[in-house]
């Protein structure tokens, strides 16, 4: 089987594909991104934090007008997965408004974005709707 | 008239629109002359120039090689869309430090036809995946992680504000377009004048979810320029100067302190409250004193949250408040009767000065047709993302 690559380094790929952030050890905050220090507290030491994969929609909006080669229309949103905010879009629906909710309950699902010239696949994730 | 505030002296916007013929220079130009003349003063008189111009870049010491090169400091300013609050805002503190008795700051952009200004591009996947920047992404994320499209970002920020305290619909935000558009058509300086149904709103262009093309700020070519001036050198002035002077009474710059989820959706209510809470507190005013508001409705989703942030209404209230009526510009607390950024237009860096020219037009009770009569006292409000929030707090001359 190719190697596979996730889209971003928070995405954990494997049997049980999950998100993971970086953890302020100090006050809890939680991240993304690579950090220099807490924006909540100034601590500088983090600790990993595993994200739940289930979680309820916040916000969302269907874009329709994207910069070329951004694929529309899509569903953008924010999922709130046990209290941490997830920014990711809405898959495996049809993006119109009647399909798509707030308050509505989501999980976490991964999908391949393509496979580059060294044979290696790279996994994307969205989140789809809890049947 | 207390020596240590600090007043518009004079003010001036240009007709927001398309100004094939003008570059920067000469509408930030026409601005400042303006606002000179209107105050009654020169290029020599002022102390110190704030200039903003956010895609273009500093500024300031083109426009004095045009209007007058005194030698004072100038300050380039650029904070997102709240870079023309940031100025004034640069100008009045400088002023209020006594480094100078009159200062100006001047707010330009050019950007009729511009499309997107942020996800406006996706670079074409690279041949092999590589990690790079903060997230370690191995290809573009915008429209794959969400949206960085600012219409598709305040699209969430209204929809999180429905979520939370329910009410809201996609007709519900069309019909706050439906009113600053309705009001554009008494403001001459407007990029647009034209009303729309809800309807036409509704079935215009839909750009995202839930707000269509006329719910959108309006991109277009536009200055503003402000000139303010002590309290101590006002006094020395003519009585008409006197007369016509606009007191800030409060002048607030707020960033967002860090909160759940800030960084992953911008959080534009609660520096937007805590800018509110300083200048009612500076001011010495309540919500309940003003007479007008010109608030950030760079969407039209964006202008129900900031009902809220500004206290205009109750926590929770502002479906309710919008649906009484009150933002009408008849009603209780008219909001954006110039056309607001959706009608009157959105040229960035002019913004933040041209609503507090609004709102100093009406407490001068210049406005013409569109004067809310008997006003004294206004509020001037900007957001820019990353966050930036300006808030101006004006109020009628007492003498």
């Amino acid at each position: 089987m190719a190697s596979q690559i996730p889209l971003v380094d928070y995405l954990t790929l494997g049997d049980d594909p999950h998100l993971v952030a970086h953890e302020c050890r100090t006050c809890g905050a939680r991240f993304f991104d690579r950090r220099n220090a807490c924006a909540a507290c100034g601590g500088t030491e983090f600790g990993s934090a595993r994200i739940p994969t289930q979680g309820e929609v916040r916000a969302f909006t269907i874009v329709t007008f994207a910069a070329p080669g951004v694929p529309v229309p899509f569903v953008a949103a924010i999922v709130d997965c046990g209290g941490t905010s997830v920014r990711g879009n809405i898959i495996n629906v049809d993006p119109d408004p009647e399909h798509v909710a707030l308050g509505m309950k989501v999980k976490l699902a991964t999908y391949p974005l393509g496979t580059d010239d060294a044979g290696t696949e790279a996994i994307a994730f969205g989140f789809e709707p809890l049947a | 008239m207390a020596s240590d505030d600090i007043w518009i002296l004079g003010i001036n916007m240009t007709k927001f629109g398309k100004h094939t013929d003008k570059d920067t220079v000469d509408l930030a130009a026409e601005a400042a002359l303006g606002a000179l003349a209107d105050g009654g003063v020169k290029m020599k008189d002022v102390g110190v120039l704030a200039a903003g111009n956010l895609m273009g870049g500093g500024i300031g010491q083109a426009l004095q090689k045009q209007i007058g090169q005194t030698g004072i400091p100038v300050y380039n300013v650029a904070n997102a869309c709240a870079t023309g609050a940031t100025a004034l805002r640069v100008a009045y503190a400088m002023v209020k430090a006594g480094e100078a008795d009159m200062g100006m700051a001047v707010g330009v952009e050019k950007l009729a036809g511009a499309g997107l200004l942020a996800g406006g591009s996706r670079k074409a996947d690279s041949p092999t995946w590589a990690p790079s920047g903060r997230y370690g992404a191995v290809a573009s994320v915008d429209g794959r992680i969400g949206t960085e499209t600012m219409p598709g970002v305040f699209a969430q920020i209204g929809m999180e504000y429905g979520h939370r305290y329910g009410g809201t619909s996609a007709e519900l935000f069309a019909r706050i377009s439906e009113k600053n558009h309705a009001h554009s058509t008494l403001n001459p300086l407007a990029a647009y004048q034209k009303r729309f149904t809800v309807e036409e709103i509704m079935n215009d262009v839909m750009i995202s979810y839930p707000n269509t093309r006329p719910m959108c700020s309006a991109n277009c070519d536009g200055a503003a320029a402000a000139v303010v001036v002590s309290g101590a050198k006002l006094k020395t002035l003519s009585a008409e100067q006197r007369r016509r002077a606009v007191k800030i009474s409060a002048s607030v710059l707020t960033t967002d302190p860090w909160e759940e989820a800030c960084q992953v959706l911008p959080n534009v209510n609660t520096l937007t409250r805590n800018a509110a809470q300083q200048a009612y507190e500076k001011a010495g005013v309540g919500p309940a004193d003003l007479d007008l508001v010109e608030l950030h409705d760079c969407f039209a989703t964006a202008e129900l949250v900031h009902y809220d942030n500004l206290m205009l209404c109750e926590e929770g209230g502002a479906v309710d408040f919008f649906n009484s009526g009150a933002t009408w510009r008849d009603g209780k607390t008219p909001v954006n009767v110039s056309g607001g950024l959706e009608s009157k237009g959105h040229p960035i860096a002019a913004t933040g000065i041209a609503n507090v020219w609004e709102i100093a037009t009406h407490l001068r009770g210049e406005a013409g047709p569109r004067q809310i009569e008997g006003a004294r006292v206004g509020l001037a409000h900007v957001i820019g993302l990353g966050s930036a929030c300006g808030v101006h707090i004006l109020e009628k001359s007492a003498a």
